[in-house]
This record gives C-alpha cells, sequence and structure tokens, in this order.
C-alpha cells in the first residue's frame, strides 16, 4: 500500500511538472513566435511588456481574458463552447507517453520520468493526434457560418491524408525497433544511434506530416485569412479563441518532442556515459531531460522557421503532394527499411535507398518529361 | 527591331527536375531567412530614439531676434496674408522711445498668436516674411496639446529665448 502511494504521488508530481513545462512553452512559443518573425524581417518585435517584452505572453493572456466573451446566436452553443476545449485536451493528453527522461533513483526507489509507460505509446500518440482535429471540426461546425465550416472541412480532410504517410512513417520506426512502446524506441536509439542515420526519407516524410498536422504554415489552410476570413475560429473571441491557438502552440511543442524521440533519441546525448560516471546516474538523466526538450525547442524554432519563409500551399497542390507524393514515398521506405532488415545492414540500406531513389528520379526526368522549348 | 540590348527573353517551360522537387528552393529561402535572423533590424524606437529629418523639416514656429536682442518682427502682416490656413493674427504697436533694446525697428507685434489647430506647417509664413523674423523650426515638433487654451501661441511661446537660441543647420 505504501509503495501504491509513493508511485502515485511520484507519478502525479511528473505529471505535473509535464503539463506545466508544456504550457509555459506553448505561452512563451507566443513571444517567440512574434521575437522570431520580427528577426527575420529585420524588426525587433515586442519590447514594450518588461525588458525585451519577455512579459508580453502574460499582457496577452489578460487581453484575451478581457475581451467579450461572444457566442452567436445561431450557433449550437454547447458544441461551440465544447470545440476549444477538446482541442486543448487532446494537445494536452498526447504529452503522457513522451519519454522525458531515464530513471531517476531517490531514496532507493526508481521513477521513470515519463507519464505513463504504455506498450502502445505511439498508437496513442497518433490516436490522440488524429482526435484533435474533432476540436477543430466541432468549432467550425457549431459556429454556424459558412467559412468557418469550410475551414474544419479543411483541417479534417488535410488530418486524413496526412495521417497515411505519417503512419507509414512510423511504421518504418516500429519494423526496425520491434515495439510500439515509446521508452523502447527511446533505448533502442541510445549511444548514437539515432534513427535519423537509419531514416533519412522517414524523417523527412513524418516532419512534412507533422507540419500538416499542427495546421502549420505551409499547410495553414484551415485557418487561411486571406481566403475564409479567420478559418474555423472566425466566430471564436476572447479565451476561447485563445485556447485554439494555445492548443497549436502545444501541439508544435508536442509534435516536436515525438520528433526527438522517434528519430533524435529521445533524451540520448552525446557524453551521457562520460556524465554518469562523474556525477551519476541521476545527474545524466535531469541532463536528459534537458536535451529531450532542447530538441523539442529546435524542432519548435524550426517550425516557426519554415512559417516566416514559406507560402501558404493552394490546396489542390497540398492534396497532390499527400497523396501523390508523400504516400508513394513512404510505402518505398517501408520497403526499403524491410530490405535492409533483411539484409542485417540497416544503415547502408536506407543510404542505398535514398541514392537509388534519386537516381531513379532523375532518370525518370530525363526520359520522360519534356524538355524545355528552345 | 531592339530598340536597346535590355530585353530579356524568358521561356516558360516544363519544370527541371529539381525546381519540381521545391526542397532546393526551399532550403534557399530558409538560408535566406536565416541571414536575416542574424542581421541588424533597421527599427527606429520612436519616442526614444529620434531620427534627423533633415534641415528643412518644418516643425514648431519661432519669431527670431537679432544679434542684440531685440524682435525682428515688424507686424507687416504678410506671414498672415500669405498663410494658407488664416492661423496668424497679430495686433502692431509703434515704438516709444527706450525701446530701441526690445524691438529692432519702428513699428513691432504687440500680439501675435499662431491658432496651432489651424496650422498646417506649410512654412509659407516663412517664405513671405521680409525681415526673417518668422521660422519654422527643424529640430523641434509643436507638443500635443490637450486643453482648449493651449491651442492659441502667443508671442510667451513664439519668441526666441536668449539664452536658447535657435540655429537652423547650414546658417553660420
Amino acid at each position: 500500500m505504501e509503495l501504491i502511494n509513493t508511485v502515485f504521488i511520484a507519478k502525479a508530481i511528473i505529471v505535473g511538472i509535464v503539463f506545466a513545462i508544456t504550457l509555459g512553452v506553448a505561452a512563451y512559443s507566443t513571444y517567440f513566435e512574434r521575437k522570431i518573425a520580427a528577426f527575420m524581417q529585420d524588426r525587433i518585435g515586442p519590447d514594450r511588456a518588461g525588458p525585451f517584452g519577455i512579459l508580453q505572453p502574460l499582457a496577452d493572456a489578460v487581453k484575451m481574458f478581457m475581451k467579450e466573451d461572444f457566442i452567436p446566436a445561431n450557433s449550437n452553443k454547447w458544441l461551440f463552447i465544447a470545440g476549444p476545449c477538446l482541442s486543448m485536451l487532446t494537445a494536452l493528453m498526447t504529452s503522457a507517453v513522451v519519454p522525458f527522461g531515464d530513471t531517476v533513483t531517490i531514496g532507493g526507489a526508481t521513477f521513470d520520468l515519463q507519464g505513463i509507460d504504455v506498450n502502445i505509446g505511439i498508437l496513442w500518440v497518433f490516436g490522440i493526434v488524429s482526435l484533435g482535429v474533432y476540436g477543430i471540426m466541432i468549432g467550425g461546425w457549431a459556429s454556424n457560418n459558412k467559412f468557418a465550416l469550410l475551414g474544419a472541412i479543411r483541417a479534417a480532410s488535410q488530418n486524413i491524408s496526412y495521417e497515411l504517410a505519417m503512419g507509414m512513417a512510423i511504421i518504418t520506426i516500429l519494423m526496425i525497433t520491434g515495439s510500439l512502446s515509446t521508452k523502447e524506441i527511446v533505448e533502442v536509439q541510445q549511444n548514437g544511434h539515432w534513427n535519423i542515420f537509419y531514416q533519412p526519407l522517414g524523417f523527412i516524410i513524418f516532419i512534412i506530416c507533422a507540419f500538416a498536422e499542427c495546421n502549420r504554415t505551409p499547410f495553414d489552410l484551415p485557418e487561411c485569412e486571406t481566403e475564409l476570413i479567420g478559418g474555423y475560429h472566425t466566430e471564436y473571441s476572447s479565451m476561447k479563441l485563445g485556447f485554439y491557438l494555445f492548443a497549436e502552440y502545444i501541439n508544435m511543442f508536442i509534435s516536436g518532442a515525438v520528433m526527438a524521440t522517434l528519430y533524435f533519441g529521445g533524451y540520448d546525448y552525446p557524453g551521457i556515459d562520460f556524465v554518469t560516471q562523474q556525477f551519476g546516474s541521476n545527474v545524466a538523466s535531469f541532463v536528459g531531460v534537458g536535451a529531450l526538450i532542447g530538441k523539442s525547442l529546435g524542432f519548435v524554432f524550426v517550425f516557426m522557421w519554415v512559417r516566416w519563409t514559406i507560402p501558404r500551399f493552394r490546396y489542390d497542390q497540398l492534396m497532390n503532394l499527400g497523396w501523390t507524393g508523400l504516400i508513394p514515398l513512404a510505402m518505398y521506405n517501408v520497403v526499403v527499411t524491410g530490405f535492409g532488415i533483411l539484409v542485417g545492414k540497416p544503415f547502408m540500406v536506407s543510404i542505398a535507398g535514398l541514392v537509388l531513389l534519386i537516381a531513379a528520379l532523375f532518370v525518370y526526368d530525363q526520359l520522360l518529361v519534356k524538355k524545355k522549348i528552345a | 527591331m531592339k530598340l536597346s540590348n535590355k530585353t530579356k527573353v524568358l521561356e516558360q517551360g516544363e519544370m527541371t527536375l529539381a525546381e519540381r522537387m521545391y526542397l532546393p528552393a526551399i532550403v534557399g529561402g530558409m538560408a535566406t531567412t536565416l541571414k536575416h535572423f542574424f542581421s541588424k533590424p533597421v527599427t527606429i524606437r520612436y519616442p526614444e530614439q529620434k531620427r534627423y529629418l533633415g534641415p528643412v523639416y518644418r516643425g514648431q514656429h519661432i519669431l527670431k531676434r537679432d544679434e542684440a536682442g531685440a524682435e525682428r518682427c515688424t507686424a507687416c502682416g504678410l506671414c498672415a496674408v500669405a498663410c494658407p490656413a488664416e492661423a496668424i493674427s497679430m495686433v502692431a504697436e509703434e515704438r516709444k522711445a527706450g525701446e530701441e533694446s526690445l524691438y529692432r525697428e519702428e513699428k513691432y507685434a504687440k500680439v501675435y498668436e499662431i491658432n496651432m489647430l489651424r496650422c498646417i506647417f506649410c512654412g509659407l509664413c516663412e517664405e513671405a516674411c521680409p525681415k526673417e523674423a518668422i521660422f519654422l523650426r527643424h529640430d523641434t515638433m509643436v507638443p500635443v496639446f490637450h486643453q482648449r487654451d493651449e491651442v492659441i501661441w502667443g508671442k510667451d511661446k513664439l519668441v526666441e529665448k536668449m539664452d536658447h537660441r535657435y540655429l537652423r543647420d547650414g546658417w553660420k
């Protein structure tokens, strides 16, 4: 009974910390989004609230809360409220299975730095991410506004299209690891055997799909201002709108953490053995937590970097890329990975597969595509 | 026939393989944004930092005194006539004996008023003035006012202070 209690309390603390980190990072993502946008456009960005503007998220939150919380007369009131709640809920649930660090031993008891270590971790992530579109869909539908509905439909069809390629990219990870547990996937990658070296093509597919799943530029068609006013959150105001925007930033951070877990060795970092010998395994684990969060924040930066570089896709281009570009590529990647496992040299075969793909594309281009008219 | 050799013929055929894959272009674009990420911002933080607007900027009005400290204005009224917004009004007065150090010539403006709500800062008063008495300063703007009695500026605000003389860039 005593043991169960300590485990429960430890889990509660870990969940609380993960929750706090996720929300804090999401809050400051709004600030860094504006800062990074400003730097990339040779501006300074928000610098009025506090030194360097670091209190800007607080000011934004106060502004959001102070605004009138308007519910349109002909909307479906309960679904209108449920939409942002569901978005926020699904965004926060994904972080439960991300292994934030290795085990920590305090007073003879060993704790995993992870919300829950379920043996279907990746399926959990995949399922919750698919559920995430419900918040957008319900919000868009309940608004009783054609533009909001169009945005919601776009979000739904886009998510379905890109989930296929994403799932196929994950399958290759599962083929290498042989397990669905995120913890085991990370443990297989320890000591520098990161999946990015074995799965470069899979990583490119996964990150493109992650952009689409998070509704980030260049795939932010659900909230395309030029075509749909505000997209699915046209009718939303006050903190309900804030929740939608917040959920997007949480999704960004979590997808960064998932990408770090799947492809960049999770909490692995160079020199982990040295740190373990010098300072003990507990310190090594906490440095690992820092490494994972650092990797995730790196991905968040890439998300923002891409947003301020690339313009938005047209909708048919988006569908074209998803169905005729990424899915065949992902299938090819599955075949190459299977061959690599069969031969027993996954690294060599993955590189060879990439070279073969580029060569085949080049030959196809030379033979079949019409050349420029002289 | 070509009029100049600057004509550039554009060929728009099929895209090449690299162009169709988009990835090289995306990487190039991201390199550009990263370059700007580390370059110096061009922002001027306005209320704290002010940028130099040049010696011909038309800011706050000033009624000049001469070297000895006598007012140059003779209340001829040409500035008021020139003013397209009819912002300037004045009352003339004859100089008494003993006031030679205060006023440069025999006639002076007892009252000289500019309505700052009417003024459009065109600088025509400056152009019209034959005595080089009124100028629009290049270094100071008319401050923001909120009260009705702050709108009309009299001589107390307009006449140059001897301990803080106005010197435009380019004057000796």
